[in-house]
């Protein structure tokens, strides 16, 4: 497992837009928290948009370097490899690039200007996005066999992720404004590792009052011990789901 | 050395392959012979376990390919048209075959292909930039390169020049003399003539028969393959 690994990363590296990502993350960082006097400020800013960036990069390049590593997959499967290292070693490659282009491209800018637990903590969330996006990406492209519907597929996954879900969740909140549906947010948050993720965020920020109620109900779930490892253990679902499912798919595909 | 039992494959409305069952023995070099879309190509794949079987079995040296992978290790596989990752170059590829095979004796390979088809003078090339026939070469090296006691070749001198055509033939017998077990797909049945012992003959998914070519050839009255299938397909 570790050669193919290996093989994946290389030909990664060896991509350029891989390098773009990270220096375009690292340029926004620093821009972001040079422009900003206070560095809470910045990291909100950067915050904002990590949560859009990061995915949609995470799941548009995962795809279509699954769909143009066919040839690739299929010299593989010919060869004596069990079909779940292939498919594993191919998603750790992914993952592992994805997380070192964030690492390097926010992290580093994070550490600089905010080294507190805010920001280790928006630090770990953003690798978990981008793994989260990437076993998603793998999974929109096990199922479909045409290239250009398999993209289209992850485009539109992760606008449901960034903006339909929230419409949907908004439309809930005025529909049932009447009711006590407090509680019912934290549950239907756990379905997008987006919204997941920007609360716990916010939550660390301390800016919580600012959502009303809805804002004490989160911070007495998500403020606790349990609440944030219950959080955090659903976002590793969010990976292991996705990832699941494909590797299922994926050992009967016809190549 | 492979059998396959009552193997069926569907791909949509169509039965690629319909209840195949063949058993293939060691030293013998089987034609796989038929029309297009027989599902000559699609029974290859199953063997390799490229492509999943809806029912019945194959097992290859008596290992239930379902549940086993390393039987792969002892085949050596050229396919139809061979793809590889555009951007390698064909050392990159021959070293990553090696490293992925786990071929730490290295004089337990078989360069002899690579040598006679001249592929050390092209080691830098990026697979993009190969001709056809230049990626035949590759997969028939990389086929033969570890040494293997099963064979597929799937239309093996396809694209091939001439030269590099009598080179492989010549190789494919002389594995044939060391008791490997072989088979081969092509429409050029005259180039078989000289090649293979057995005869498999498929046609829309369903075996039609399987003799040795003494048998068909007796059968039919004819000297030649090529003209003994064509008297078959006639009859059809």
């Amino acid at each position: 497992m570790k050669k193919v690994i290996k093989y994946v990363i290389i030909d990664i590296l060896r991509n350029k837009i891989m390098l773009a990502y990270t220096a375009f993350l690292l340029v926004l960082s620093f821009s972001i928290f040079s422009l900003e006097d206070n560095s809470a400020k910045g990291l909100l800013g950067l915050l904002n948009i990590i949560l859009i960036i990061v995915p949609l990069v995470s799941i548009v390049f995962s795809t279509i370097y699954v769909y143009n590593s066919a040839e690739f997959i299929e010299l593989l499967v010919s060869q004596p490899l069990k079909r779940k290292t292939i498919w594993m070693s191919l998603f750790t490659g992914l993952a592992t690039s994805m997380v070192l282009a964030f690492l390097v491209g926010a992290g580093i800018p994070i550490l600089i200007y905010q080294a507190d637990v805010t920001g280790v903590m928006m630090i770990v969330i953003g690798v978990l996005l981008s793994v989260i996006f990437v076993a998603i990406a793998m999974l929109a492209a096990v199922k479909t066999r045409d290239k250009a519907k398999g993209i289209g597929i992850a485009i539109l996954l992760w606008l449901y992720f960034s903006l339909l879900f929230d419409g949907f969740v908004l439309f809930l909140v005025f529909q049932f404004s009447d009711y006590p549906i407090e509680k019912l947010m934290v549950a239907v948050s756990m379905f997008n590792p987006l919204d997941l993720a920007r609360i716990m965020i916010l939550l660390k920020m301390d800016i919580s009052a600012l959502m009303g109620y809805t804002g004490a109900v989160f911070k007495d779930f998500f403020g606790t011990g349990t609440g944030l490892l219950l959080s955090f253990s659903v976002l590793v679902c969010w990976t292991i789901i996705p990832i699941w499912l494909s590797i299922r798919k994926f050992k009967t595909k016809d190549l | 050395m492979i059998i396959a039992n009552n193997v069926s494959k569907q791909f949509g409305s169509l039965k690629a392959l319909n209840n195949f069952s063949v058993t293939c023995n060691k030293g013998e070099c089987i034609a796989l012979i038929g029309p297009n879309g027989s599902g000559k190509t699609t029974f290859i794949k199953t063997i390799l376990g490229m492509v999943v079987c809806d029912s019945g079995f194959v097992t290859v040296n008596g290992f239930n390919i379902k549940n086993d992978w390393k039987y792969r290790s002892k085949i050596g596989y050229m396919p139809q048209t061979g793809r590889y990752p555009e951007n390698m170059t064909i050392g990159q590829v021959l070293e990553m075959m090696q490293d992925i095979r786990g071929e730490k004796n290295q004089n337990n390979l078989d360069e002899d292909l690579i040598e006679r088809f001249e592929i050390k003078n092209l080691l830098h090339k990026r697979m993009r930039t190969l001709s056809g026939g230049t990626r035949q070469k590759i997969s028939a090296a990389l086929a033969f390169l570890f040494n293997p006691d099963l064979l597929i070749l799937d239309e093996p001198t396809a694209g091939l020049d001439p030269l590099s055509s009598e080179i492989l033939k010549e190789k494919i017998i002389e594995e044939k003399k060391k008791g490997k077990l072989i088979l081969i797909t092509s429409h050029i049945l005259s180039e078989l003539d000289d090649l293979v012992t057995q005869v498999i003959y498929m046609q829309d998914g369903c075996l039609c028969f399987h003799k040795t070519i003494e048998q068909l050839k007796e059968d039919t009255g004819q000297t030649k393959l090529a003209k003994a299938i064509a008297q078959v397909m006639l009859k059809q």
